[in-house]
């Protein structure tokens, strides 16, 4: 989100620097620059009038509130990803069971249930336990970062609430995971 | 050089290799095992006299077509009085070996059905039997007659008079329902046990194929539940730590087996129905699930990766001396013993694909019967000659599909929806 907005920002940003470039005496300014006025091509039939230019709209920034299921998501993220017929925790997935650990040390009255999750490559069964394993891999991970394991329950979905509906390497490769959801406690 | 109905039948099972010794003797057979290839024995199986006798005729003929050990031929229309002998000579112009006849008659507002099954080569009655019962049940009785004709020209036990629960489901990958269902074997009569607002696995039928286990999953846990099909009653096996699936009765129906995950560990448990005592039989620190029962029941199958890859291990019933019998490449799950207790089948997956298979109960004489994306859970029809499971291509939904345990006849199964998690009841009485 943080980078979408930036990218929003930075032709306007360049037409500035052009502007700026073009004045004898450049000044910073804050303004946002105006749109260039451009006539609009006459139009031929029934109304056919100048169009009066239109400014763009202002770009809104949103961020979700501290303490929601959205900070969580966003900021924390909310899913952890396994190679294939394994549940030890990856290093990619280390990173993102850190920042949910200080996230939940932040918002002790938030209660969690990990969501063991595997991918269609294995018969029903195996991949229950396989996503049970998975999904209690992450809950004792995130008791060793300090979280209290009786705010963390466990549950294996095995292979059947995928996330990703393909049957390639890609959607497999999505389809291996664990996520936390916050189940109560979220402002 | 032409050989009776029945011996030609029998000499197919024994050229399978796998019912060699195990079916009734019969010291006039010739079995030529040079024999490539095995085509299905044509019979005849025009309509029964009487109401619905046409629709008897249809549902026989279609049972054992579907067999893939017969050819039925269609009648063109001729008929045969079951009161007189048939004339041998027009059914073996249009090429059946056999004959099949019948009569429907109402008496006292019951349904009776006379049927008579010949060679018409031999000019003999091979049987002679009557059914009676209700007449909306006269698709039970034209299953019931499958049984006798199969039974009669193969020496083996038929399968027809059966049913199958299993897991419908419908909607897209990402949102999609899943329903306990029942239906008669071919297909007809399904309907829903469950509603669909919860996920539904692995549903099992008793020795009794009135009562049928199965493994609720919730958001907040999962569940192995007792469902009576005939009064409706649903009862849970209780409250367990972790999850709780891959229910599974023991053969007299006393007991269940099941998984039970405790901290990430899933390992084999059973409970006495009679006193609701749970005992644990395997303590491994790998994945242990899927258990099933020999048919003796003084056995169990399942599947583990302590060997560092999913394979089958066989143990007793109590826990103790578990031994692998799977050594080729790949993973196995989900075995069933076959209810004659001679094979185990399974699920493989090997070289990105996924086989079903069977091997013996050792280990020993292990065969791929088939190959596809996804090819799992096989079940067993009662006379162990043919398996169900599910197979589904890659971003489809599930179908179920039959082949028989030779791997010869491979086939979809007569239920078209999507479906998964087939479980074939014992013959019904």
């Amino acid at each position: 989100m943080t980078r979408t907005s930036a990218l929003r920002w930075l032709p306007l940003l360049s037409a500035a620097a052009i502007l700026g470039a073009c004045q004898s005496t450049p000044k910073p300014t804050t303004e946002t620059p105006k749109a260039p006025e451009v006539s609009a091509p006459s139009q031929t039939g029934a109304g056919g009038g100048a169009v009066q230019p239109v400014r763009r709209p202002a770009p809104v920034a949103g961020a979700p509130l501290p303490g929601t299921v959205q900070d969580f998501v966003i900021n924390a993220s909310d899913r952890v990803f396994f190679d294939v017929d394994q549940y030890e925790v990856r290093e990619d997935a280390a990173v993102i069971l850190e920042r949910q650990a200080a996230w939940l040390k932040r918002y002790p009255a938030i209660q969690v249930r990990i969501e063991g999750n595997a991918d269609e490559r294995g018969t029903r069964e195996y991949n229950i336990a396989l996503g049970s394993r998975r999904a209690s891999a992450v809950r004792d991970y995130l008791v060793g970062l300090g979280v209290s394991p009786s705010r963390i329950a466990t549950v294996s979905f095995g292979k059947e609430r995928p996330i990703d509906p393909g049957a390639d390497d890609e959607a497999f490769r999505r389809n291996r995971n664990a996520r936390t959801a916050i189940v109560s406690g979220a402002r | 050089m032409r050989r009776s109905v029945a011996a030609v039948l029998v000499a197919f099972l024994a050229v399978t290799g796998l019912f060699a010794g195990s079916g009734p003797a019969r010291a006039e057979i010739e079995v030529d095992v040079n024999k490539g290839d095995i085509r299905p024995l044509p019979l005849s199986i025009p309509a029964f006299g009487g109401d619905r006798g046409g629709d008897i005729a249809g549902v026989i003929a279609e049972n054992l077509g579907r067999s893939g050990l017969f050819a039925p031929i269609d009648p063109g229309g001729r008929t045969a009085e079951v009161s007189t002998e048939p004339d041998f000579a027009v059914w073996k112009a249009l090429g059946a070996q056999a004959l099949v006849n019948g009569q429907v008659n109402l008496v006292d507002g019951r349904l009776q059905v006379d049927f008579r099954l010949w060679d018409t080569f031999a000019g003999q009655q091979l049987l002679g039997l009557q059914f009676t019962s209700t007449p909306e049940n006269w698709r039970r009785v034209a299953h019931k007659i499958s049984d006798a004709v199969y039974e009669r020209l193969t020496g083996e036990k038929g399968y027809f008079d059966t049913r199958v629960v299993f897991v419908s489901e419908t909607g897209g990958r990402l949102n999609r329902t899943l329903r306990l269902a029942v239906m008669d074997q071919d297909g007809a009569n399904p309907s829903y046990l469950t509603d669909g607002t919860e996920i539904v696995l692995s549903p099992r039928f008793s020795a009794s194929s009135q009562e049928i286990t199965y493994m609720a999953l919730r958001p907040d846990g999962s569940a192995v539940y007792l469902l009576n099909l005939e009064t409706g009653r649903r009862e849970s096996l209780g409250q367990f730590q972790g999850m709780v699936f891959a229910p599974r009765f023991s053969p007299d129906g006393t007991q269940v087996a099941f998984a039970v995950e405790r901290n990430g560990n899933s390992d084999i448990w059973v409970m006495n129905l009679l006193n609701r005592q749970s005992r644990r039989l395997t303590s491994d620190p790998a994945i242990d699930t899927s258990p099933a029962f020999s048919p003796d029941g003084t056995r169990i199958v399942f599947n583990s990766d302590r060997g560092g890859s999913a394979q089958l291990y066989v143990m007793d019933a109590s826990g103790s001396g578990a031994r692998r019998i799977s050594f080729a490449e790949g993973r196995y799950t989900s075995p069933v013993w076959s209810p004659n207790g001679d094979f185990i089948a399974f699920t493989r997956q090997s070289g990105g694909q996924f086989h079903i298979g069977v091997m013996r109960p050792d280990g020993s004489d292990e065969r791929t019967l088939t190959s596809s994306y996804m090819d799992e859970g096989p079940t067993w029809a009662p006379n162990g000659r043919v398996l169900l499971f599910s197979r589904q291509e890659p971003g489809g939904e599930p179908r179920l599909w039959t082949v028989d345990v030779t791997g010869r006849i491979l086939k979809p199964a007569p239920y078209s929806g999507g479906a998964s998690d087939p479980a074939w009841s014992p013959l019904i009485n």
